[in-house]
């Protein structure tokens, strides 16, 4: 019986609740451990309810989790090539403009997203200025819809029209593909709203000459294997979200060679590593489409409380679970908590904007600070306080990903699988690196940080979830 | 204004150092604006939006330090931080630890073997379930907890092989650790199942007085023995110590209980092939082959002892010239005893004793239907209140913790000019006041006084429940009560007998005589 060998141990208790009987057994010498413990779901019944429904099925969900968990970290993304978006991407009409988040109308959009949907009308013709793109904009003539809802992901606006040329990621495990285009670099860009001439000239600059060159490195390769880029990477300073200095510097050197190779001029070569090699974000739309693959081969598992995206357009902040499959839980994105670029400040900035949160999603970016201590400053934190960040997320997530792991947590696996019960039940929010964009049209980055989504939309997840299992049992 | 721009060749620092620098900079006093950076694209543009002319020279491996200042003085200062802020070591210590925020993440890193639950009954389910599931045994202070959830855990806690003490468990004392609301006593060989958190205080201090041990001391939580939980903890409690070589008598505290339940409970203490005693208040005394049963706290203390082997030391048998010695100082009209206890079971033990003698006894928590306090704010005749009672404790502490409501009504009983004898208990021990006799003290003190005043002495009679190992110290706490005219009692009974027999004596009854249990502390 247990209860006898208690008696032949060394009792150690573990308190939660009052401070004052630690407190007595500290005194004593005798061992106790205090819980820093707070009421699960801020003490909402509705959700401990959620809770308790979803405890009664708990052998599913855990079944549930475990395959979700699985399809993450098994998943292989490969970086096989790249192609016009209107042309691969599924679902995507002549007139389609995607964007970061979950779904907005234009009515709705937040000042750079506005910017870069005027900016890709124009890059496609569509429109001869701003005013006439304005025009149409909000015509109705221009579908708006989630990237995610097109198995791709998009950075800040997340702005993708036809003729972008976009990356194709294939998860060779799982056998589904994801898409997002080629960062334009730092600055005045696009995804930040930007739209004068000198974008749109870079944009078809990319479309025209980088897209097709690195497309002939990218077949001369036999396709790149991300998910060894971003382990590589984690090892060497990045997080894969505010960090991708060493994830783009490993991708240079697996394309130089092959980029050599071609039959291109050498001015055209000597452009295109140039371009990459000044973008230290360069590999960001590399990470956030390796996310996806994964994550998306993770979706529609029936019990799963696991979340499979996280995304913002800029005022909304979205979620998914696995678990209730394509249906969105939003609230308002929250401000961002960061460092500010010379000259600007918070009343300058944009809530809370992209889909590279699906990093996080995935297990990296800020899960995974721990591995880039270097950006914890960004939050005004020290080397120490990226290790916390880590830490506090394996409290929330399902387990860890053997393929990314962290030197200075000894070689642990990032924590991944965020799973919304540990979220609501210890009222830890996901940690997410991010840039700030500007609030204005086209003024672009002006700073970066950290942020957390707002606590509504795993509550709302958490309830809906509980509703399912009504159904499903 | 004046501006300073000082460019370092080949001197790397990340980015998001030198904006944290920037930042930092930038707001200190005297200080327009500050760009500490290295010389890239972006950061040459940024310099020049800020109004700054120069640092084009610099390139991406050079350092740019740009300040502009209301005077040099402020910008020599704004220079020196930069400088400072990039040559700062790693400080030590971060300023915030994750700490373990579940009962799960503890189990997995092996933190302990008993998690003390005392989070407020809505969660209290949760976590207790949870902790039995990652095979910690559990003690479940926590009230508010509905019987059904109670039964669940407890068929959880009884396929696992684990305790689930309580919930609204105040006592126990594991493997000689007290958890929340127990007294510092010497380990032995008398192991404690108890329905009742102060009952079980009373009788392992009463054990320790005389000269006994604690082995282990298992909290039930009150409504064990109910019909629907069955018993089931304290059957498991007394399996456990029948198996267990320390334990040599097992002690079961019970509550009033369903016959087939007590028949259970008495047939497993037969059974146990240990010397028993069973103890329920009021109950009758007797003795069966195996079981001896005891209808008070001290006797279930003595018999346990006895059974134990120990010497028992002689009761001091004091007889009635102490109870008559202060009857006397009181004057006509003086009659009546006012109990006033924050341990329920001591309150019910003090009723028993006092009705033997006195009659009826109000309450608001009775032992008869026809002993209902009608209104809670006064008391009526003789009275026994337990304030521990949810009706007193909304919105406070335990009065085991906190004296304020006690304060409060012992000077709204001490003017009562029909009072004879205040009795009230103090229990020390680990969880319980820190210091409380310093409280009642001057309470004490001043209610005396102004009885005098007014021409009447009053009794004061108090139990205090501790041992010297108790952390209060028993001796000073003895010391300060007795300094403030209580006359202070080394058990429950005695206090509550004593009380008994004054009132007695003003009445001019005729006291029985024959209670061996007046025991002034020697």
């Amino acid at each position: 019986m247990g209860i006898t060998e208690l008696f032949n141990q060394k009792l150690r208790v573990i308190n939660l609740g009052v401070p004052l009987f630690a407190a007595d057994l500290a005194q004593q010498g005798h061992a106790v451990t205090e819980l820093d413990w707070n009421p699960p779901g801020g003490g909402d019944p509705r959700l401990l309810a959620a809770l308790e429904k979803l405890e009664k099925v708990k052998d599913k969900v855990d079944a549930a989790n475990r395959q979700v968990f699985l399809a993450i970290t098994i998943a292989q993304p490969f970086l096989e090539g790249i192609a016009r978006a209107g042309d691969v991407i599924p679902g995507m009409g002549e007139r389609t403009l995607l964007h970061a988040g979950p779904p907005v109308a234009w009515k709705d959009m937040c000042g750079p997203m506005r910017g870069a949907v005027l900016g890709a009308i124009i890059y496609e013709g569509w429109a001869g200025n701003p005013a006439e793109a304005e025009k149409l904009a909000g015509s109705g003539e221009i579908a708006y819809s989630p990237c995610h809802e097109h198995d791709s992901v998009g950075p800040m606006a997340g702005v993708v029209s036809t003729s972008m040329p976009v990356f194709i990621i294939y998860n060779r495990v799982h056998g589904n593909y994801a898409y997002c285009t080629i960062n334009e670099g730092l600055g005045r860009v696009l995804r930040y709203g930007a739209y004068r001439q000198e974008v749109l000239e870079r944009l078809k600059w990319i479309e025209g000459e980088l897209a097709p060159a690195l497309q002939q490195a990218l077949a001369l390769s036999g396709g790149i294997d991300l998910r060894g880029l971003i382990a590589q990477a984690l090892h060497m300073g990045d997080e894969g979200h505010n960090r991708n200095k060493a994830g783009t510097s490993l991708l240079f050197r697996l394309l130089a060679p092959y980029l050599a190779r071609t039959e291109l001029e050498r001015d055209v070569i000597g452009r295109c590593l140039a371009f990459i090699n000044s973008n230290d974000h360069f590999f960001l739309n590399l990470s956030m489409p390796a996310a996806k693959a994964c994550l998306d081969a993770a979706g529609d598992v029936p019990y799963s409380t696991m979340v499979t995206v996280m995304s913002r357009n800029g005022s909304e902040f979205g979620i998914r679970v696995s678990g209730t499959g394509k249906r969105w839980f939003t609230a308002p994105a929250n401000q961002v908590n960061g460092l500010y670029f010379p000259g600007y400040s918070a009343k300058d900035a944009n809530p809370d904007i992209g889909d590279s949160a699906i990093t996080e999603t995935a297990g990296i970016g800020g899960f995974a600070m721990a591995a880039a201590p270097a950006i914890v400053q960004f939050v005004g934190g020290s080397a120490p306080d990226a290790l916390e960040y880590s830490k506090l997320m394996y409290n929330i997530t399902y387990g860890e990903n053997s393929a990314y792991t962290i030197p200075a947590l000894d070689f642990r696996g990032s924590p991944t699988g965020i799973d919304v019960r540990k979220v609501i039940e210890l009222g830890i929010l996901p940690n997410i690196n991010t840039g700030i964009a500007h609030k204005d049209p086209g003024i672009g980055q002006v700073g970066a940080g950290l942020v957390k989504p707002p606590r509504q939309c795993f509550e709302a997840a958490l309830l809906a979830l509980a509703g399912t299992v009504d159904i499903l049992d | 204004m004046e501006e300073k721009i000082l460019v370092r060749p080949n001197t790397y620092y990340d980015s998001v150092t030198l904006m944290s620098a920037s930042q930092k900079v930038g707001r200190m006093e005297g200080i327009d604006a500050a760009l500490l950076g290295m010389g890239t694209q972006l950061n040459l543009e940024l310099l020049g939006a800020l109004g700054f002319d120069g640092g084009a020279e610099a390139g991406p491996n050079d350092l740019i330090l740009a300040v502009r200042g209301v005077s040099p003085e402020a910008m020599e200062r704004a220079l020196a931080e930069a400088e400072r802020i990039l040559t700062r070591r790693a400080e030590q210590g971060s300023p915030r630890r994750a700490g373990l925020k579940s009962l799960a993440q503890a189990a997995r890193l092996g933190a302990g073997n008993l998690a003390l639950i005392s989070v407020p009954g809505a969660y209290a389910v949760r976590e207790a379930r949870q902790a039995l599931e990652h095979n910690l045994h559990v003690m479940l202070f926590s009230d508010n907890v509905s019987l059904q959830d109670e039964v669940e855990l407890k068929e959880l806690a009884h396929a696992k092989g684990l305790l689930l003490m309580g919930p609204d468990c105040g006592t126990a004392i594991i493997n000689g650790v007290p958890l929340a609301f127990a007294n510092a006593v010497r380990r032995g060989s008398i192991g404690i199942v108890g329905a009742s958190g102060t009952g079980i205080q009373e009788v392992s201090v009463q054990i320790h007085r005389q000269g006994g041990g604690i082995s282990q001391a298992i909290g039930t939580g009150g409504r064990d023995l109910s019909l629907p939980a069955g018993g089931r903890m304290v059957l498991d409690g007394i399996e456990a110590l029948r198996q267990d070589p320390a334990t040599q008598v097992i002690v079961v505290i019970s509550k009033p209980a369903p016959p087939e339940i007590r028949a259970k409970v008495l047939t497993a203490l037969e059974q146990c092939g240990k010397p028993a005693v069973y103890c329920v208040l009021g109950g009758e005394a007797g003795s069966g082959p195996a079981v001896k049963q005891a209808g008070t706290l001290l006797e279930t203390a003595s018999l346990a002892v006895e059974a134990a082997g120990y010497p028992v030391p002689a009761l001091e048998w004091v007889g009635d010239a102490l109870a008559i010695e202060a009857a006397g100082r009181l004057t006509g009209g003086q009659r009546y005893v006012r109990g006033l206890f924050g341990g329920g079971t001591l309150a019910d033990e003090a009723m028993l004793l006092l009705r033997r003698k006195l009659g009826r006894v109000y309450s608001n928590s009775p032992l008869s239907s026809g002993e209902e306090l009608a209104d809670l704010g006064r008391s009526f005749r003789h009275t026994v209140l337990d304030l521990g009672d949810d009706r007193f404790t909304v919105g406070r502490p335990h009065p085991m913790i906190d004296y304020t409501l006690r304060l409060a009504r012992l000077e709204q009983e001490a003017q009562d000019p029909e009072v004879a004898v205040i009795l009230f208990d103090v229990v020390l021990g680990w969880g319980s006041h820190p210091d409380p006799a310093a409280e009642l003290e001057p309470v004490l003190r001043r209610v005396r006084q102004s009885a005098l005043v007014s021409g009447r002495d009053i009794s004061l009679a108090a139990y205090l429940c501790g041992t010297e190992r108790d952390p209060q110290g028993y001796q000073k706490q003895k010391d300060t009560l007795e300094g403030a005219g209580v006359k202070v009692f080394g058990s429950n009974a005695a206090a509550a007998e004593f009380a008994a027999r004054v009132a007695q004596s003003v009445e001019g009854g005729q006291s029985s005589g024959n209670y061996g249990a007046v025991q002034p502390e020697a």
